[in-house]
């Protein structure tokens, strides 16, 4: 429901020097386009070089390995978090990728939308939790995730410890190609999360503290050929 | 908290600010290291070539406000949302007590928003016997410290050591650990994950609506507006009018610049774009939706000579790097809008009778212009509210009439300038010592209170000049 939005426009028309508010979607002509011009000739190592990178200045673990290494490694980083319980998104990756069997070493749960209200009370209990990247953004170091019934927001906010796994391919020059992305889409997710690195604040006497509200501790696995 | 944080006049808040020896520190720390960092980040661009974009987006949206408006709130109501377009603060804050009186609200998570703060809200709800909780860490430390109100608005507890945060803890919510910056959000986070999971309503600003798919997108470092919109089953979302872009490629060329401008990050930690309610299957996320989009004073700038004032996007920047907000320190400006931004915008929404000191509390030294990512000519709005206040409004400072009158009055005749010029070093002598005057009388004093002024020449430079000119020596 809409509520005084008539009057509202119409006043808002006025000041802008029209009659009644404008019905009709502006042409949008920038002269401007910096956001191209960023990692544009960059090749896929370069962009690679770039994000290992940016990873030492957000306090994240950048871990590369190949197809066949990552359950050995996603163990590893699982088990350096101290184990106990992992919560995943229900990713059709996750299979293809020969994990499964992994999770199913710790205490687990799949984010799944029959579990209901379980799925938040057992990611509130987590340890551990594990989500596959969309899109990777190398410039700022952040990956993004779209909300759906199988990929619960809150598996990456409310356990300390965050994993994220990045399929090469998924790795982009900066935001502006997530936003085309995002924009070609013929769905728009009710949560898409651009996450870099573990939560947060300079609050106190600005002070970085890393780990606030969100995970403490976060890092990426880069499969190399995926 | 409203707008307006203070009844005390301007020049009391400034007296008990700059004796206030810590809190004149951390803002000159603090300024150095935002400084520091926001080159740093905007170095590697190509960075007045992403001015010019900056601005010219939010030049486009304004010019096109009622369009985009309109898009914005049909694709919200599309996406299973609800918008009330609020006219006043009042009309915001009762629609959204009705919500919390409908919801039978108990508690009430908020995220930081600098336009609950301007109408009020969290009084308004809690009158309505609703416990309501500021969620980023430096509103909740200024939250249980009596609503301590905030001196910046990204580090809104930056005036506070950490010494007197370990204090407000201990009293109020059981903490025994150490002033240790960890130790204390440690505290924070273990008692407001709880209040997460409990709360009924969950409140939050807009850094940034999306007009083409009803979207709003929400910048923190923390990730607490995350939990308080994924886990309530409630959202009310509150945006001033002018908060929007046409579509995501706008939006992500704003977040970058905000980030980078803001606190030197090329994104911070967590960029979360929300679109209506969660969809069917979909476990967390609100089950309801709410869009209060504000204007509160707002319309009466578009249009106007202040428009520009309405392309910021509150990265702090030009607070970052004012000298008098240096010098002043937040509080000093009575208002929740402090610095260059807070000195133009604060008499625009708040009046001159509240505000009409703020314009001149700025060297117009232009460095907020410089740093600005929108680039709002913010000295220039300056100098144009004291062109206001003085020709318009006709209420310049006393001092400054007095100045002028007798500055008028003193050159008006040619034997009153001659007198008072030759006779000013004897006036002035009592006041002297060394060559120097340290305790001025009238309009000096505010000078010399805080510095030593030079003692007034014996001789004049017109008499100088003349004996010059024969060739002689001055006396």
């Amino acid at each position: 429901m809409i509520k005084n939005r008539e009057p509202f426009l119409q006043t808002v028309a006025a000041r802008l020097g029209r009659s009644t508010p404008s019905l009709t979607k502006p042409e949008r002509n920038w002269k401007h386009l910096p956001q191209h011009e960023v990692l544009k000739d960059a090749s896929m190592e370069e962009l690679i070089e770039v994000l290992r990178e940016q990873c030492l200045n957000i306090h994240t673990t950048l871990k590369k390995c190949t197809k066949q290494q990552l359950p050995e490694i996603l163990n590893e980083t699982i088990v350096d978090y101290g184990g106990g319980r992992v919560i995943y998104s229900n990713d059709p990756r996750f299979g293809v990728l020969n994990v499964l069997p992994v999770f199913e070493q710790f205490e687990h749960l799949k984010w799944q939308s029959g579990n209901g209200e379980r799925n938040i009370d057992f990611a509130e209990q987590a340890n551990v939790g594990v989500v596959i990247s969309n899109v990777t953004l190398a410039e700022s170091g952040t990956i993004m995730l779209q909300a759906s019934p199988e990929v619960g927001r809150t598996i990456s906010f409310l356990p300390e410890n965050s994993i994220a796994v990045i399929p090469k391919s998924s790795i982009v020059p900066r935001m502006t190609q997530a936003a085309q992305f995002l924009r070609e889409q013929s769905h728009v997710s009710s949560c898409i999360n651009f996450i870099t690195g573990p939560s947060n604040s300079a609050d106190i006497e600005m002070n970085l503290v890393v780990g606030v509200h969100g995970p403490v501790r976060m890092t990426y696995i880069l499969v190399e050929d995926y | 908290m409203a707008m307006k944080i203070s009844q005390q006049k301007f020049n009391e808040r400034l007296s008990s600010n700059l004796e206030n020896d810590f809190m004149r520190g951390a803002v000159a720390g603090a300024q150095h290291r935002f400084q520091t960092r926001r080159s740093a980040a905007v170095d590697s661009l190509n960075w007045e070539e992403w001015r010019n974009h900056g601005e010219e987006i939010r030049q486009h949206v304004l010019e096109n406000l009622d369009y985009y408006l309109y898009e914005l709130s049909t694709n919200v109501e599309a996406r299973g949302g609800h918008v009330f377009f609020a006219q006043t603060a009042e009309e915001a804050t009762e629609y959204i007590s009705t919500i919390a009186k409908q919801k039978n609200a108990k508690k009430i998570v908020k995220a930081k928003s600098m336009v609950t703060e301007e109408i009020n809200l969290n009084s308004h709800l809690e009158q309505l016997g609703c416990e309501v909780i500021e969620t980023d860490l430096g509103e909740y430390i200024l939250q249980l410290d009596d609503h301590d109100p905030p001196s910046h608005i990204v580090t809104p507890a930056l005036h506070k050591n950490k010494d007197q945060i370990r204090e407000v803890f201990e009293q109020k919510i059981g903490y025994t650990a150490s002033s240790q910056p960890e130790e204390l959000a440690l505290h924070a986070r273990k008692v407001l994950r709880e209040h997460y999971l409990t709360a009924d309503i969950g409140i939050t600003g807009c850094n940034f609506a999306v007009a083409e798919t009803g979207s709003v997108c929400l910048v923190t470092n923390e990730g607490n507006a995350d939990l308080v919109t994924a886990l309530p089953k409630t959202q009310i979302s509150v945006m001033g009018m002018e908060r929007l872009v046409p579509t995501f490629e706008e939006m992500e060329v704003l977040v970058g610049m905000l980030t980078r401008s803001a606190v030197g990050q090329k994104l911070t930690s967590y960029i979360t774009v929300l679109t209506g309610i969660k969809e069917a299957l979909e476990v967390d996320g609100p089950e309801e939706f709410h869009l209060v989009i504000v204007d509160n004073g707002r319309s009466s700038i578009l249009g106007g000579e202040f428009q520009s004032i309405l392309q910021c996007i509150r990265c702090a920047a030009c607070i970052n790097t004012c000298p008098v907000y240096r010098h002043v320190g937040g509080h000093t400006y009575g208002s929740i809008y402090s610095g260059p931004i807070g000195a133009v915008l604060s008499p625009l929404l708040g009046g001159y009778d509240d505000y009409k000191e703020l314009p001149y509390a700025s060297t117009l030294c232009g460095a907020c212009t410089d740093v600005c990512p929108v680039k709002i000519p913010l000295h220039q709005l300056l100098h144009k509210h004291r062109e206001v206040i003085v020709e318009r409004e006709g209420r310049a400072p006393i001092s400054e009439s007095l100045l002028m009158q007798a500055f008028g009055m003193g050159t008006s005749s040619q034997s009153i300038y001659k007198l008072g010029t030759k006779v000013a070093s004897t006036v002035m002598k009592p006041f002297t010592k060394n060559e120097k005057i340290t305790n001025g009388p009238g309009p000096l004093k505010n000078w010399t209170t805080y510095r030593d002024f030079p003692s007034l020449q014996k001789e004049r430079f017109r008499d100088w000049f003349e004996q010059h000119n024969k060739g002689g020596k001055s006396k």
